[in-house]
């Protein structure tokens, strides 16, 4: 029995663009055990809700997280207009769904192109990252902002997408989707990526299911959760199935990312086949009283947004449960019995956003 | 740029933000707007940074964090506060666990404003720190040369 | 948008072990604990889903009062039983890893039960 040894991992480490904290707990070069600690991006932004309207709000929910801001903010949206009883133009629901499909668009490159530089393959992140601004600049085209769109409010959307610019989206999808099927041979089918991510960090279902693994990280193990099946905002009445594989390892999450772009193309291409026309937003009055768990598929997994209104201009609680706060009970039962080599790859693939987990 | 005789190294820090602009100084990286091209490039060692680009607010967590890496990093030295938060605490400044913007801990030379800052302006902000950087270089030789001819640095020490 | 159906049941504690004992063997997914300052008390909601079914138990409890463990059910369920103590104070008994206030460090101990700002009054008052 060799001596165990505590190596520090972060919170400053090169491969993480965030600050997260792990104590591997090490016999020889392999992870006996993992500590997480975390609060290093901690601001307690819950707590505002007492301080901000609930229609302020929304802004502070965006900013939860700058990678997925835009399904934030319509999570706590969906949330309040369900505590209010209100309507939302059909329009609203479909403009929304297209922009966050085009936000898991953004994510998923983002990340890929991460995973491929954690994995020390340069070339490959700066050609994720290259198709990474096509997305963003569709979003600043139709929103106004890159990465933090604040379009989303109580009761609809602020902007509307007029006929011209959808039908240019969907035309430029064409091109954007071809270079994207180059990539992703690299990703699936690559030797060297293949021996770098097979059989490394493997999750079992039954593991994936205990401990509550959510999003991508769940379905790379076979759990088939994909919150979209409910069918909010627009979400019913597209046709597509949840992407899954089987394996539980860094590859099969990995190839889960790489299919759903393909994926959110093809829901993006529904969408703007059958939007409806009429209003985008409806009039707020009077203030929320009632409670609601507002749902929603963040690229990273389930997120829940729980609002709790009394009457007031003020809410009485929101509590946002991220993706990434759930899955770390499964990167822990990941790392327990990794190579120290592979913890950077293995901490990559759950799709690790510090920000939101913290908030 | 024409003077610049180095290329400067940036080590960027997460302080409390929420990621926006995060990956906005990395596609500053990346191909569109590539600062690579000029010689920037991104380190994860404190040793080799020349410029340090923190991001988000400071909380009470990560002060000595901060602290620590910018005193492992060499002088000369610049530090850009990029975004909002960096530069006054923004939207979160009444948060219970937030102690406000980064020249709360260490001196900023230059504040980049904007939520999310563009890759543009935060562009613009390294290229203003790297003349603050040459003239801080500029600076340094001027006391050291000083001190060789046996006269004391005037002005005292930073 | 389909409206999603959402149960809700006002237990007593000394039935949550027993609940989710049930929850588990039917093969429900644990999504979410959270916890909620009402008034005086204490409101904690247990979320579980399966096959898009999605139901919640609540149970309400004093501020100074202890609660049993899930994480013996849901492995899991240790990292919401840490934050509901580092943020509101509620102890949990028998945690499966208890990280004893570590895992979420702030300035002021238990911040979410008596929410304090920097700087008074709304911040925008229309």
């Amino acid at each position: 029995m060799s001596r165990q040894i505590v190596m520090p991992f972060g919170p400053q480490h090169p491969v993480l663009p965030e600050p997260i904290h792990l104590d591997l707990v090490l016999e020889d070069e392999t992870v006996v055990d993992v500590i997480p600690s975390i609060g290093y991006v901690h601001r307690g932004l819950e707590t505002l809700v007492e301080k901000r309207q609930f229609p302020e709000y929304v802004y502070i929910a965006e900013r939860t997280c700058g990678i997925c801001s835009f399904i934030h903010g319509m999570t706590y949206c969906q949330g309040v207009e369900r505590v209010m009883g209100l309507e939302v133009p059909e329009r609203a629901h479909y403009l929304r769904t297209i922009w966050s499909e085009y936000s898991r668009l953004h994510s998923h490159l983002l990340w890929l192109g991460l995973f491929a530089d954690g994995m020390g393959f340069e070339n490959l992140f700066m050609n994720a990252w290259k198709h990474r601004e096509f997305v963003l600049d569709v979003m600043e085209e139709t929103t106004g902002g890159r990465v933090i769109q604040g379009s989303c409010k109580v009761g609809g959307v602020r902007r509307d997408i007029d006929q011209e610019t959808l039908k240019k989206m969907e035309r430029d999808l064409k091109g954007f989707e071809k270079g994207l099927k180059e990539m992703a041979n690299v990703f699936l089918n690559d030797d060297s990526i293949a021996s770098r991510l097979r059989g490394v960090g493997v999750l079992s279902r039954n593991d994936a299911y205990v401990c509550g693994a959510v999003g991508p990280t769940g379905r790379g193990s076979g759990v088939p959760i994909d919150i979209r099946m409910t069918g909010y905002a627009a979400y019913g009445e597209v046709d597509f199935s949840p992407v899954v594989e089987e394996d539980g390892d860094c590859y099969a999450r990995c190839a889960v990312r790489v299919n759903e772009l393909f994926s959110s193309i093809e829901i993006i291409r529904q969408l703007i086949d059958r939007i409806p026309g009429g209003e985008i937003e409806v009039k707020v009055k009077g203030n929320p009283d009632g409670e609601y768990f507002s749902r929603s598929e963040q690229p990273r997994g389930e997120l829940v947004h729980y609002v709790k209104g009394n009457g007031t201009k003020y809410l009485a609680r929101s509590r946002i449960r991220t993706p990434t706060l759930t899955n770390i009970p499964p990167l822990v039962k990941m790392l327990q019995g990794c190579e120290l080599a592979d913890v950077p790859v293995i901490v990559l693939s759950i799709d690790p956003c510090i920000g939101c987990m913290e908030r | 740029m024409t003077f610049l005789k180095k290329s400067p190294w940036l080590l960027h820090y997460d302080a409390s933000s929420c990621n926006g602009c995060d990956i906005e100084v990395l596609a500053c990286l990346t191909p569109l707007y590539d600062v690579e091209r000029f010689g920037i490039i991104n380190t994860g060692n404190p040793k080799h940074a020349d410029v340090f680009v923190v991001t988000g607010g400071v909380n009470e967590q990560n002060r000595e964090v901060i602290r620590n890496i910018y005193e492992q990093i060499p002088e000369p030295k610049v530090v850009v506060a990029v975004g909002i938060c960096a530069t006054s605490g923004g939207i979160f400044r009444e948060c219970y666990n937030m102690s406000g913007g980064i020249d709360q801990l260490i001196p900023v030379d230059v504040y980049v404003p904007g939520c999310a800052a563009r890759p543009e302006s935060i562009i613009d902000g390294i290229v203003k720190s790297l003349e603050i950087l040459e003239e801080k270089r500029i600076q340094m030789k001027e006391r050291a040369r000083q001190i060789k001819q046996g006269r004391s640095p005037g002005g005292g020490e930073r | 948008m389909k409206p999603e159906n959402q149960e809700l049941r006002v237990i007593d504690t000394a039935h949550l072990i027993g609940e989710v004992e049930d929850f588990r063997n039917k093969g429900y997914r644990l999504v979410n604990v959270s916890c909620t300052r009402a008034g005086e008390e204490f409101e904690i909601s247990y979320s579980f889903e399966l096959d898009l079914r999605f139901e919640n138990i609540r149970i309400i409890i004093p501020p100074d009062a202890d609660i049993p463990s899930i994480s013996g059910i849901y492995w899991g369920a240790f990292i919401y039983e840490n934050e509901m103590h580092d943020l509101f104070g509620v102890h949990v008994r028998g945690m499966n890893i208890d990280f004893k206030g570590n895992l979420i460090r702030t300035t002021v101990p238990y911040p979410f039960r008596n929410t304090s700002f920097k700087g008074e009054g709304p911040c925008q008052d229309r």
